[in-house]
């Protein structure tokens, strides 16, 4: 009976020092993370902040002034047309792959495939092709709408993704229980399904966001780079992004670049918050 | 005779989960499934309202006739499963408000009025004797009750498109004993106005509640009869080692 308690309290204290091991791994590990994101903030807000002023918001752009207007108000449309294209496209193949391709078919393992290589492929070489797809060859030239459908084509597969992983894990009781009261497909889908699965639809959303306020590399080739305000969907344009790539690049104006990546660091800021806002909303009304 | 089974055989891909199934299902009374887990009780269940459409590699031969009627022939299933209600074994409301679960079904039928949905709502509840305690929260989520208060709620669910026919598989096997009696109290109150199957383990449940009793064993009806035979004098001795608490 000693030895035994004499065992115990052995593995007692062994487990003791384990968990103090694992307290503290966990704590570095999220104090190393957390740290690099303030890092990276705080970087870009002490170097900008002192450089934001009211002629950076200007209407119209000039040598001078370096307004960041109207790549704001590009920006802000890019990622809502982007979104209108690529969205509807996304849900819609989920939906069909989730809900009514019959699991583990030969067209599933294609579309699947495919989604997959097109998550992997890096942006520029999507840049080049919407460059010689849509601009060139359908003859938009270089526009806003080659730009959004360049986009579209790269963030597909997230969207998709998120909601074909989202409608996975509603539990298919729902299903039965809708199909039982002798609702269609179409009906579970649109009133049972898809409503629940709508926050990790959103989540797919705010990363697309995120990549598409981002990216430059797809852009450069297929949005060309006029500072103005567009006028159509087939006018030239210059996001944020791109606009702080530029005056980085050029080298003449690193204040005023970081000064935009500080509104670009709002832009995404503001959109996530607005994004989780409509989230909690549809949670709500359930 | 509500429904009429002859020579009902199925298999899921190749594994045979019936054979030779033949019954008849009275109107207005209670027929209780019993049998050892995996002996056919739940798929024949489903078989009334055809859910068995949603599994893969499911494949039935023989008639099902629901007053006279071909199940399988050129029925509307939506219709059919209008038609023939169904209780799950573990509650599964919707995601939504109390009222939108139980004006779900009636919507889909395409019942629009308000006024017409609210007293279906009503008499649903009513008749699932859960009103009282659901009447101040119908535009709460229906996750937040009880789970006995969830499947009356499902069961009412089920009445709001008003069925003949209520299937219930193992409706009160996740459910605590004061739960369980008001379901099987409701069960009684409601073969009144509906035909019920119900598949249990739970075999004074089925003498509490049921007119007839089918005993399932490997995918057979061994035997089928009035339940106090059933349970009094079983004519199969397989039948009464089962009921006895020999095996199973």
């Amino acid at each position: 009976m000693v030895v035994k308690m004499d065992y115990i309290k052995k593995q007692i204290k062994r487990k003791k020092t384990s968990d103090w091991v694992r307290f503290f791994a966990m704590w570095i590990s999220v104090i190393i993370t957390v740290s690099i994101l303030l890092y990276i903030v705080g970087f870009i807000l002490i170097r900008g902040i002192p450089h934001i002023r009211p002629s950076l918001f200007s209407l119209t752009y000039t040598t001078q002034n370096q307004s960041l207007f109207p790549a704001l108000v590009t920006t802000i449309y890019m990622v809502g047309i982007t979104l209108l294209i690529a969205v509807p496209f996304g849900i819609f193949t989920a939906i069909y792959l989730v809900e009514y391709a019959s699991r583990g078919s030969k067209v599933v393992k294609i579309i699947r495939m495919t989604t997959e290589t097109l998550a992997g492929i890096p942006s520029i070489v999507f840049g080049l092709f919407g460059y010689i797809f849509f601009a060139n060859w359908l003859g938009w030239g270089k526009s806003i709408l080659a730009g959004c459908f360049t986009l579209a084509i790269m963030i597909l597969p997230i969207i998709m993704r998120t909601t074909e992983e989202s409608l996975k894990s509603i539990p298919d009781a729902y299903r039965e229980g809708s199909f039982s009261l002798g609702a269609g497909r179409l009906r579970t889908v649109i009133r049972v399904t898809l409503p629940s699965a709508m926050p990790g639809v959103f989540a797919g959303i705010i990363l697309s966001v995120g990549r598409i306020v981002g990216e430059t590399a797809a852009l450069i080739y297929t949005i060309g780079s006029v500072i103005k305000i567009p006028e159509s969907l087939f006018s030239q344009g210059r996001t944020l992004a791109l606009h702080v790539l530029q005056l980085a690049g050029e080298g003449h104006h690193r204040n005023e670049a970081y000064a935009t990546a500080v509104v670009l660091l709002v832009v995404v800021l503001s959109i996530n918050l607005l994004s989780s806002f409509i989230e909690r909303k549809f949670k709500n009304r359930l | 005779m509500k429904f009429v089974l002859s020579e009902v055989n199925l298999w899921y891909n190749d594994f045979q989960a019936l054979q030779n199934v033949s019954m008849d299902i009275k109107a207005n009374e209670v027929t209780a499934f019993i049998g050892p887990s995996g002996c056919g009780k739940s798929t024949l269940i489903k078989s009334l309202n055809r859910m068995n459409d949603l599994i893969e590699g499911c494949k039935i031969t023989g008639f099902i006739q629901l007053d006279g009627e071909d199940v399988y022939g050129s029925m509307d299933v939506n219709l059919l499963r209008k038609r023939v209600g169904m209780v799950f074994q573990k509650p599964n409301p919707f995601p939504m408000s109390v009222y939108d679960n139980i004006a779900f079904g009636p919507r889909t039928h395409g019942i629009k009025n308000k006024r017409e949905l609210d007293e279906i709502v009503e008499k649903s509840l009513h008749d699932a004797a859960i009103w009282d305690e659901v009447k101040d929260r119908l535009k709460k989520s229906a996750l937040g009750l009880s789970g006995g208060q969830q499947q009356r709620l499902c069961i009412a669910r089920a009445l709001s498109v008003s069925p003949d026919v209520l299937l219930m598989d193992e409706p009160t096997s996740a459910l605590d004993p004061i739960s369980t009696g008001k379901i099987e109290d409701l069960v009684m109150e409601l073969k009144k106005n509906y035909t019920v199957i119900i598949v249990t383990h739970n075999m004074q449940q089925a003498t509490r509640i049921s007119d007839k009793t089918a005993f399932f064993l490997l995918g057979e009806v061994i035997e089928f009869g009035d339940t106090d035979q059933i349970f009094s004098m079983p004519r199969d001795k397989r039948c009464e080692d089962y009921i006895t608490g020999r095996f199973g």
